[in-house]
Parts: C-alpha cells; sequence; structure tokens
C-alpha cells in the first residue's frame, strides 16, 4: 500500500535543541496514525513541519507519491491538509462563522461580491449545519469566539479544519482541556472523519484514546521515529515501554 | 451550561442561534461597545441645550459642528481601520500637511482657478497621500519596525518634507472653485465639506464591517498568527490599509485647502492625537480586533459639541481640552470593564 503522505529524514534544530533529527512519518489514505511520545518529543515540530508551518534543514515531504514543498500553511491547505493546533489559533473577536470561513469566506453572487460583499447567512448557516452534524457544543455561531468555554473553542477549531480537510487532518492534543462527553465527541469526530475517507493524524497523550481509534501507533522520541505499531497487536504497557525507551524496538511490528 | 447564558440574549431554546439578535438597526446600536458613549454624547447635547437653548441647539449651530469635525472625520475613518489592525498612524496630520503642501504648489504654478486644477491638486494631493500610507504600511508588515516608531518617523519626515518644499511659510492660495463650490458651499443647507465627509465615512463603514477586506482587517487585529495560518496575506492587507489611511489623509489635505484657502503646516501637530482620541473613544480597541465606524463618529463629535458648547456658555473653552481628556480614560476603563465580564462568559 502507497503512503498517501510520507516524510521521510526530516531534521530541524532551534539553537542547541535538535527538534527532530531524522524523523519519518507516513499514513495511508483513510487510515488513523496516532503519533506519541514523551514532552519533548518533537511531536509538535513535527506537525508543524508537514503541514507548512516550519522550515526544514533537511528531509522530503511526499504527497501521493510526488514530493512536494509546503512555504505556508496555505499549500498544505490546498492539498487538503488541514490541522487543529494545540493552541488552536482562532480569532477571539471574531465569532464562530467567522471563524470557521476566514480566508475562505463566501461572497455574494454577481457584482455585489465581486466588490468584496460576502454572504453573512449562508456561511453562518453551513457553520450551524456543520456545529450540529459534530455534535458540537457550540449554540451559536454569532458569538465571539473569545467568550466560548475551552470545549467550545475546541469544537469551532475542529469544525473548521475538519470542513476543509478532504484528505488529510492533525490534531495537535485535541482532548487534553476537555470534559468526559467533549472528549467522547472528538473521539467520535475522528472516526466519522475517517469513514469519510479522510485519513487522521492523532497526537495525545492518553494511551486509551489512542488504542481506541488509531490504526496504527508511532512513536517519536528525540526527535525520531523509534516504533510503529500495528494498534491492534499493541499494549499500553508497550506503546509507554516505547516511548519511554525502556524497550528497544527498531520499527517494531509494523 | 456556558451555552445556556449565551442563550440568555436570544431568550430562546433554539437549538442554534444563526443569526444575530441584533437584526434591527435600533437591536445593533444597542449591541455595540459605543452605545454607552453615544449615550454620553447626547446628554451631553442635552445638557447645552438646556443651558443655552435658544443658541446651541440651533441649524446654524449644529451646521457649524459638523463642519468643524468634517476633516476629522475624514482622518477617523482611515485611523479606525489602522487601530483596529492594532497599530496606529501618528503621521496622518503630516501626510495632510505634505499633500497639500504639494498640491497648492502645483495649483498655484498651474495659476488657472478652474475645476481643471483643482482636479490636479486632488489627484496630486491623494497620490502622495497614497505614497506615505504605503511607506507606512511596507515598513510595518515587511521591516517589523513598530507602527509607533514607523509612523513617529513618518510624522517627523513628512512634515520635515513640507517644510523643505515651502521653505517653512504656508501657501496661501487654492482655486477658487474650490473654496467656493467645498470649502464655502452648501447643498441644501448643508456644508459641501460636511457631504463629502459624510459620504467617506459611510462608504468606509460599509467596507469595514460589511467587505472581506473589513473582515480580514480585524482578523488581522485579532489574531495575526491565526490569519497567516488560513492563508490572509497580512503583509499586503497592511500596506494596503496603511495606504488607505494615507489617501484618506491626501483627500484630508486637499478638503483643509477648500477650507482654510491655505496649507496649514503648522496648525495640524495634535491632529493625530484628536484623531487617535476619538476613535479610541469610540470603543475601537488599542489592543485591536475590535471596534466600528459608528463609534469612531460618535468619539469624533463628543469633542466638537464640548467646544461649542462651552464658548456658547461662556465657560473657557480651554475646559474642552480637560474634559476630553477625562472621557478618553473614562471610556478605555468602561470597556476594559465590559471587556472583562464578556471574557467571563457573558454578555
Amino acid at each position: 500500500m502507497t503512503a498517501l503522505f510520507e516524510a521521510r529524514g526530516l531534521s530541524r534544530r532551534f539553537g542547541r535543541v535538535q527538534a527532530l533529527d531524522g524523523a519519518d512519518f507516513d499514513i495511508a489514505e483513510g487510515e488513523v496514525v496516532a503519533l506519541i511520545g514523551d514532552n519533548g518529543a518533537g511531536k509538535s515540530t513535527l506537525v508543524k513541519a508537514l503541514t507548512g508551518n516550519l522550515d526544514l534543514e533537511s528531509g522530503q515531504i511526499l504527497y501521493e507519491g510526488r514530493e512536494v514543498h509546503f512555504a505556508t500553511p496555505h499549500d498544505a491547505s490546498r492539498l487538503g491538509i488541514e490541522v487543529v493546533h494545540q493552541d488552536l489559533a482562532l480569532a477571539p473577536h471574531l465569532d464562530s462563522a467567522q471563524n470557521m470561513f476566514l480566508g475562505r469566506e463566501i461572497m455574494r453572487p454577481g457584482i455585489l461580491g465581486r466588490l468584496g460583499f460576502m454572504d453573512t447567512p449562508q456561511m453562518r448557516q453551513r457553520s450551524a449545519q456543520a456545529f450540529t452534524e459534530l455534535g458540537s457544543a457550540v449554540r451559536s455561531v454569532v458569538v465571539p469566539v473569545g467568550a466560548m468555554s475551552g470545549g467550545q473553542k475546541q469544537s469551532v477549531a475542529i469544525a473548521r479544519a475538519v470542513a476543509w480537510a478532504n484528505k488529510l487532518l492533525f490534531l495537535d492534543e485535541p482532548t487534553a482541556a476537555l470534559g468526559v462527553v467533549q472528549t467522547r465527541n472528538v473521539l467520535d469526530t475522528i472516526k466519522r472523519v475517517r469513514d469519510r475517507g479522510i485519513s487522521v493524524v492523532l497526537i495525545s497523550h492518553s494511551m486509551p484514546h489512542v488504542l481506541e481509534v488509531s490504526d496504527r501507533v508511532q512513536v517519536l522520541r528525540l526527535g525520531r521515529r523509534v516504533a510503529t505499531y500495528q494498534t491492534s497487536g499493541t499494549t499500553i504497557e508497550e506503546l509507554v515501554g516505547a516511548m519511554t525507551g525502556a524497550l528497544d524496538n527498531q520499527e517494531g511490528a509494523a | 451550561m456556558s451555552s445556556t447564558t449565551e442563550h440568555q440574549k436570544a431568550g430562546s431554546g433554539a437549538p442554534m442561534e444563526t443569526s444575530a439578535s441584533h437584526e434591527n438597526l435600533v437591536e445593533r446600536v444597542k449591541a455595540m461597545q459605543s452605545v454607552w458613549i453615544l449615550g454620553v454624547l447626547v446628554v451631553i447635547i442635552a445638557v447645552f441645550g438646556v443651558l443655552a437653548p435658544t443658541t446651541f441647539l440651533t441649524p446654524g449651530n449644529i451646521t457649524n459642528i459638523a463642519q468643524n469635525v468634517s476633516i476629522w472625520a475624514v482622518l477617523a475613518v482611515g485611523m479606525t481601520f489602522v487601530i483596529i489592525t492594532s497599530g496606529i498612524d501618528l503621521s496622518i496630520g503630516s501626510v495632510l500637511v505634505v499633500s497639500s503642501v504639494v498640491a497648492a504648489q502645483v495649483m498655484e504654478r498651474m495659476g488657472d482657478q478652474g475645476w481643471g486644477t483643482a482636479l490636479v491638486g486632488l489627484v496630486l494631493s491623494v497620490v502622495v497621500g497614497i505614497f506615505w500610507g504605503c511607506l507606512n504600511g511596507f515598513l510595518v508588515a515587511k521591516a517589523n519596525v513598530p507602527p509607533l516608531i514607523v509612523t513617529l518617523g513618518t510624522l517627523s519626515v513628512a512634515l520635515g518634507v513640507a517644510q523643505i518644499l515651502t521653505g517653512g511659510l504656508d501657501v496661501r492660495s487654492a482655486p477658487a472653485v474650490l473654496q467656493d463650490n467645498i470649502g464655502y458651499g452648501r447643498l441644501a443647507g448643508v456644508p459641501v465639506i460636511t457631504i463629502v465627509a459624510l459620504v467617506i465615512v459611510v462608504l468606509g463603514g460599509i467596507l469595514l464591517h460589511k467587505t472581506r477586506f473589513g473582515r480580514y482587517t480585524y482578523a488581522i487585529g485579532s489574531n495575526e498568527t491565526s490569519a497567516r495560518r488560513v492563508g490572509i496575506n497580512v503583509d499586503r492587507k497592511l500596506v494596503q490599509i496603511y495606504g488607505f489611511t494615507g489617501l484618506l489623509a491626501g483627500i484630508a489635505g486637499i478638503l483643509s485647502l477648500a477650507q482654510y484657502g491655505t496649507t496649514t503646516i503648522a496648525g495640524q501637530s495634535l491632529t493625530n492625537l484628536n484623531v487617535i482620541a476619538a476613535v479610541v473613544i469610540g470603543g475601537t480597541s488599542i489592543f485591536g480586533g475590535q471596534g466600528s465606524m459608528f463609534g469612531s463618529m460618535v468619539g469624533l463629535f463628543i469633542p466638537a459639541v464640548l467646544q461649542s458648547g462651552f464658548v456658547i456658555i461662556g465657560v473657557s473653552p480651554y475646559w474642552q481640552t480637560v474634559a476630553v481628556g477625562s472621557i478618553l480614560i473614562t471610556a478605555v476603563y468602561v470597556d476594559q470593564q465590559r471587556r472583562s465580564t464578556a471574557s467571563g462568559g457573558r454578555r
């Protein structure tokens, strides 16, 4: 099976810290891959590098077998790759519909659209529909995001990424700040997105979540991939061992 | 739980609020940050109206106030955009001066008093304004120098250029058609300069509140990183926004020539601060992401009404600056209070 998206030997240094040290990564179409690793293993850095948010010193990124170079996040978006960052990257003064369509506004038809007028009712309606479909806790598309709870903000960011990702979705610790019900929602969302044929990369510290939704687990340590497991054949103990280096597995049971 | 508090305003148990509850004009005004400052303006007008019933609320005096704020209103349109991006433009007064100087000198050389000359002057003034504005924007966006420093620098440079061009002496001429038709002209009793300003304010308000350009202005001020991540060309937008502000300063330059019949080289040193004060009194956040054109206009009228009112009731007009400064600080204090309540989940 050829990978939808693959990275080979990515390296990036911040001052004296080698954040990525020849890191590899791969994901197939419609697959859910969990990316795990201890704090500082380079998970967020890897996601940034894979989505056009970070320049690389060396390494290759392949999309559908062809080498690509993402100078900006927008380049990745154009290929249907979306990411929910840990900091969510929402504009707090704008409402959820405005955030949802930021940079992709629906314009009014005809001359008004040419003049820069936006079709606000349609954007609100489509946003409302997206939130409803996701079972989101967001109950209004006209309240500024800054006035929402952490869980609601999270679900706006996820809904936005899901709405635009038609190939690959990155979720950087999407459940870290969430309650029980909302966490359930996020996990269900991941499965629903996968069922639509979209690949999902999940970064999480929660091993039960990882085991529940992922097909494969890739373990990152000290800026490189140290192991890959089929989720069905692995255990929490094995994953934690690989993360901490207690087990010395080389590209394990993949 | 937090979703129920958000619902209080809509007052319904509908599953999803898809339209703002403030659909009509009254509701929309009420929902604005600037509503209470509008109340302050109304109270000020009412007080002067009671104290000087025969002189304050006369058509003549109201017209006079409107005429006095017209040029600042044009500048405030641009300033509102800039401050919403969390920037600032200190250079508008100097840009106004240098635009009007270039226009006045060329028009003087042409000698003719007709519309052709006036048109050349307008185009020149606007081009000079756009140049300085874009220079500001370029330095802010590309050179990463903070807006405060960039525009403090261009304030000085533009004023210096104007003084070099003129030797420090005002150009005391403007085509007769400009002065007669724009400066002193009236249409149905309303000063033409006020009508021009009103048209610019309305267009500016539509641009800010209804178009994608305005949306991106808010987005940049609210969270620049997020704006970049969704693919907005933030640098280009900033150049456009500062350029637009320069353009308006150029228009203000020609309006000023029309109104006073002379360039005002030494007379614009506090224009920037007065316009910034008006915009901020009107509820536009100096931290970016928040503000309205309507608010800026309310903020503009408070100093003008106070000035006029104090003169009429015989209080020393110097009290005006004391009052405006106090209102400025109070306005920002109240906004901060409202905002901290808002971020607590209640609106």
